[in-house]
């Protein structure tokens, strides 16, 4: 029992860092109606520029702060430098530039900071404490970061004018711009939060995954998955998603442990855990495309 | 004097088509202009293209500045308001946000004055009020206009450009919708832009009329004269 509590705990703790980056992927796609696949890239990169500053003597809170402040920058001018250009280019184009940011992220960082894996501290204390045998003290604080960073973001989008502008300018362009809102800028925003989610997703699940460039490769995966759970359009379905993703590659871990203790047959285990996100995104694929709290989308033809 | 709007050989393209081919009219301030013509004659092609939503030539000044080719939302800014055809409703926001977002941009932030202008709009149209926290997809198509000419209104706006208001809706609810842009125009001094299939309607509101063929201007004058043209009550007028 104390195990299937654990289990579900650390689920939490991950699911927590893929419910940012699918916030961050959906942040983008109700506006755009484009998988950022540079999402996870980015946020790695932003996790190294943490890490460099944290070499350079900068306190953890400090760095952490300015990598999400240099990330949202980041993010705004990716959007107004390379992809306003493609404004009206076809998917497959822009797709192409994601792959091709994907690339350049990764490379750049591995260039300026090499392949080799580091390790990336953690600002939660290391000894134990009340809930400790349940849930790590990192993993608490993952959730609670997360938390706190998802809270402010649905403040923003729901009480602030800003916020309201920008959920006005991806649910409507035309009328948002003829309400005299400035829809390009808004884009530009909604990339610049996408980045900073993304970032502190990065470091987050860095003490975890230890630092290196392809750390977020699978994570984008499960993120994916969490979002299409959730329903690609809806924000928060796509948070909730991510939990999900999170607590369920580690049931289906612990259950496959307890069939092999059991039964003494190897069925399913830690290995599979990646399975299960690509089950997830073709059961949800082909069963419900939608997601469990996303809206169809009714084209007229 | 120079006219509040004033339109001169401007035209419009979709991609290679062109739509308006040199439309030319002015509008006088406090007034309430019609654009009338057939399907397809550019009515609402001229609306976007004031508001530069297609591409264009030509001139357009506002207040007697030009604003051909400014940004959507600069022109907006100035205090044009447009009222789309098929309403524009952000259909996942509520009724009141919808109302709000309008009054943001326009730069007051301050509570008080946004409370005062949505009891403005609420009084125009009480039926809003009632349905304020529920989601703007939900309403019927008469209300969907009703917010659509007070999202305009939260503008401040000195012109309004009007796309249709009777579009699929009941006669009674369109003989209600024109009630109120008659009194919003006595009231507020708003200038009125008006575009409509349904000319009996339009000519009784407005004082000025433009009469648009292929993409041209064909006749214009003082909306009576223009009723009683042979041609458009022939055309248009059905008798």
């Amino acid at each position: 029992m104390e195990q299937l509590i654990q289990q579900v705990a650390s689920g939490l703790a991950n699911g927590a860092i893929y419910a940012c980056v699918a916030l961050a992927l959906v942040m983008i796609f109700v506006s755009t109606s484009h998988i950022n696949f540079a999402q996870g890239e980015m946020a790695m990169f932003s996790t190294y520029i943490s890490w460099q500053m944290i070499q350079w003597g900068v306190g953890y809170w400090p760095a952490f702060f300015l990598a999400v402040g240099v990330s949202f920058v980041g993010g705004v001018l990716i959007e107004r430098i390379v992809l306003r250009p493609l404004h009206t280019a076809p998917v497959l184009s822009i797709v192409v530039v994601f792959i091709g940011l994907l690339a350049i992220c990764n490379s750049v960082a591995g260039t300026a900071w090499s392949y080799l894996i580091k390790e990336y501290p953690t600002p939660f204390p290391k000894d134990k404490f009340g809930l400790s045998g349940l849930i790590g003290a990192h993993q608490l604080g993952v959730v609670v970061v997360t938390l706190i960073v998802l809270t402010m973001l649905f403040v923003f989008f729901r009480y602030t004018p800003l916020g309201l502008a920008m959920r006005a300018a991806a649910q409507n362009p035309v009328s948002a711009r003829l309400a005299g809102v400035r829809v390009d800028w808004m884009l530009a925003l909604g990339w610049g939060l996408a980045a900073a989610v993304g970032a502190v997703a990065g470091m987050m699940v860095a003490h975890i995954v230890y630092l290196d460039p392809n750390m977020m490769g699978g994570i984008l995966l499960y993120a994916f998955a969490g979002a299409l759970l959730g329903g690609i359009s809806s924000p928060g379905g796509a948070v909730l998603g991510g939990f999900m993703v999170g607590v369920l590659e580690n049931l289906v871990a612990y259950l496959g442990n307890a069939i092999e203790k059991g039964f003494g047959v190897y069925i399913i285990g830690n290995g599979e855990k990646l399975t299960v996100a690509l089950i997830i995104v073709i059961t949800v694929l082909t069963l419900k495309p939608s997601g469990l709290f996303g809206r169809v989308v009714v084209k007229r033809v | 004097m120079a006219a509040f709007l004033e339109v001169s050989g401007l035209k419009a393209y979709y991609g290679q088509t062109q739509a308006l081919y040199g439309v030319g009219f002015a509008l006088e301030q406090g007034g309430i202009t019609t654009l009338l013509g057939a399907n397809g004659a550019g009515k609402t092609t001229t609306l976007r293209a004031i508001c530069n939503m297609v591409r264009t030539e030509g001139t357009v000044s506002f207040n007697g500045q030009s604003i051909r080719g400014r940004p959507t939302e600069s022109i907006v800014r100035l205090g044009v308001a447009h009222v789309p055809e098929g309403r524009g409703t952000f259909t996942t926001l509520t009724v009141e946000e919808n109302l709000r977002i309008a009054a943001y941009t326009r730069g007051s932030m301050g509570g008080a004055e946004v409370k005062r202008d949505l009891a403005m709009v609420f009084e125009y149209f009480p039926r809003l009020k009632e349905r304020m926290q529920q989601q703007a997809g939900t309403l019927s198509g008469g209300e969907q206009q009703m917010l659509a000419v007070s999202r305009a209104l939260m503008l401040r706006p000195r012109l309004m450009l009007l796309d249709e208001p009777s579009f699929g809706l009941a006669p009674l609810v369109v003989q209600e919708i024109f009630r109120i842009l008659r009194r919003i125009n006595g009231e507020s001094k708003v200038s009125m832009l008006l575009v409509e299939q349904n000319a009996a309607l339009a000519l009784d509101l407005a004082d000025h009329a433009y009469v648009l063929e292929t993409g041209r201007v064909v006749m214009a004058g003082p909306s009576a004269v223009v009723k009683n043209d042979e041609n458009v009550r022939k055309s248009y007028l059905g008798y």
